[in-house]
């Protein structure tokens, strides 16, 4: 028992802990609910309303005479929306399948474990920021993804309802649609980077430019700028079917209001509903965590140096003097607070395209799947390994 | 990799394997058809196949069974919850079972090679194995002719698929 305890490796297992705790409650939930709260307030300025701008913090229960109000107005609607889901009434339908109504809303956080996979910074006090650094986290977080589909049909099942099942039949279809062109469209930067280790990926940007900004070290080649086309494509592709496959507007088939009710989480209230809510979110900061390691050089900034004091050589010369004045805990702390900017950037892309365009028809969803981008990528595939034979001799 | 996941893994897959047979549920099965190959994705990450680990996790868990489950609940198969145990099938099964347990036992007793101790692989300090590669390699360069054979073939079935689902019926 004793050489079983030892052969633990105790200090790896702290530290995934400490990591998997840091990122998952210190700032991705945080980053969820305050999504929400930027979705209300950026669809609130498209539509030229004003939107949840009162919700102070509750300091008018203490006897001041106002609630406070901290930067924006309004920072305290994530929290009362959280108080407002916990003290609901949990309604249970009759003649829903009980166990897996319970399961489904719990396979809805599913998402939150690829971000194991995730490098959300560079180094910090000499350990690596990725909770799973394996030579195939890009498979990693596509398995973990792909099994996030079962949340989705077991609700719709276990509602025991012609909606929510007709919800859950189109979310499987349009995942599996999606999930290959989603597959195939990375393909062109693994072909490039030529592995499949997503930190390894991001170093490689951080030294020879970001994948859709090659304007330094070995970005400089001839190869780089003719990779450029194929990469905005498998960029294009990719950001559409990540659309497609967080279940957001113009793709949001399996909850359409306006044909579904709710969709697939018509039947539940409470906080059951909200872990839904949830998932999606954290969904979409995976989506666009992925989006920011693929073509935008993850925590990587030209002018800030990694967790080590170390940038791209050409920065290097110019500011090597500068880095060194400042701790290298610094510019750890520095590269995760540019990754989450980063993610934070994409997701009002995400909620902007949704206040913007109208939702597609099922049909068309899934003639653009299996008909426009399953095919654009496969070509893109072949361009690419066109490209790279040509300029390697 | 570690005795304890080792079995933890092994168990649950093994409790998982009976409860899809034992399940007269479809979709309780299929769940837990699922959950019996996350389990084995889990025992190949501990022999650091990684590789092998997400395919399995992709394609079985991730493609395979959604499909499954789908067909499942678009047919939704009261009929199977209804049924009564065949008494004869179940002793001839269990009979036939029992006897293919046995054999198995017996034959990986006499065999050598079971007890031998894998050998320990040599790699670099500070390097762990690139299975990734190892796979890409051996499948591109030693197998290539094999590989190309397989694809053509998948290809056929795909066509035949569409062949048989587009034909009229008369």
């Amino acid at each position: 028992m004793i050489s079983l305890l030892a052969s633990i490796p105790w200090e790896m297992l702290i530290w995934s802990l400490a990591k998997a705790v840091f990122v998952i409650f210190l700032v991705v939930l945080p980053l969820v609910s305050y999504t929400v709260y930027a979705e209300r307030r950026v669809s609130a300025a498209i539509q030229d309303r004003v939107g949840p701008n009162r919700t102070g913090f509750p300091t008018t229960l203490l006897g001041f005479k106002k609630d406070l109000q901290l930067f924006l107005g309004g920072l305290g609607q994530p929290v009362a929306d959280a108080l407002k889901f916990i003290l609901k009434e949990d309604f249970t339908p009759g003649g829903v399948k009980q166990f897996y109504f319970w399961l489904a809303p719990c396979l809805a956080m599913l998402p939150l474990v690829s971000l194991a996979f995730i490098p959300f910074g560079s180094s910090f006090l000499g350990e690596k920021m990725v909770i799973a650094d394996v030579n195939v986290s890009v498979l990693g977080v596509f398995a973990v993804t792909g099994c996030g589909v079962y949340a989705i049909v077991l609700a719709g099942w276990a509602s025991n309802s012609k909606y929510p099942f007709l919800g859950g039949i189109r979310s499987s279809s349009q995942m599996i649609a999606y999930e290959l062109s989603m597959g195939l469209s990375i393909i062109p930067v693994l072909m490039l980077f030529g592995g499949m280790k997503l930190s390894d990926l991001v170093q490689y940007q951080a030294d020879n430019g970001w994948l859709l900004l090659p304007l330094w070290g070995g970005g400089l080649s001839a190869e780089r700028w003719l990779m450029l086309l194929p990469l905005a494509i498998s960029f294009i592709v990719f950001t559409i079917s990540v659309f497609a496959e967080t279940n957001r507007l113009p793709f949001d088939m399996p909850e359409s209001e306006t044909e579904l009710v709710a969709g697939y989480h018509t039947e539940y209230s409470s906080m059951k509903f909200a872990l839904f809510f949830l998932g999606e979110y954290a969904a979409m900061i995976v989506g666009s965590s992925l989006i920011v390691v693929f073509f935008f050089g993850g925590w990587s900034l030209p002018f800030i140096p990694d967790g080590q004091g170390h940038a791209a050589t050409f920065f290097q010369n110019i500011f090597g003097d500068f880095y060194a004045l400042l701790p290298d805990w610094f510019w750890g702390l520095a590269n995760i607070t540019v990754f989450f900017g980063k993610v934070a950037l994409v997701l009002v892309f995400f909620i902007w395209v949704r206040w913007t365009l109208p939702r597609f028809r099922f049909d068309q969803l899934m003639k653009i799947g299996w008909l426009y981008l399953f095919e654009i990528a496969l070509v893109n595939i072949f361009l690419t390994a066109a490209i790279l034979a040509f300029t390697s001799k | 990799m570690n005795p304890l996941l080792f079995w933890f893994f092994a168990a649950m897959m093994l409790a998982f394997g009976v409860s899809v047979v034992l399940n007269r549920n479809p979709v309780a099965s299929a769940l837990s058809l699922v959950v019996s190959f996350l389990c084995l994705a889990a025992l190949y990450v501990g022999l650091d196949a990684y590789f092998i680990g997400a395919i399995q996790v992709i394609v079985y868990a991730g493609a395979v069974m959604v499909l499954f489950l789908f067909i499942i609940m678009l047919l939704d198969l009261g009929a199977e919850q209804r049924r009564k145990f065949n008494k004869v099938a179940l002793v001839g099964g269990s009979a036939v079972a029992l006897g293919f347990a046995a054999q198995l036992v017996g034959v990986l007793g006499k065999f050598p090679m079971g007890n031998k101790p894998f050998p320990e692989l040599k790699l670099p300090p500070g390097e762990s194995l690139n299975d990734l590669q190892h796979v890409g390699e051996t499948l591109f360069s030693v197998h290539t002719l094999p590989f190309q054979v397989i694809g053509v073939l998948i290809l056929v079935a795909t066509i035949g698929v569409i062949v048989i689902s587009k034909r009229e019926l008369k």
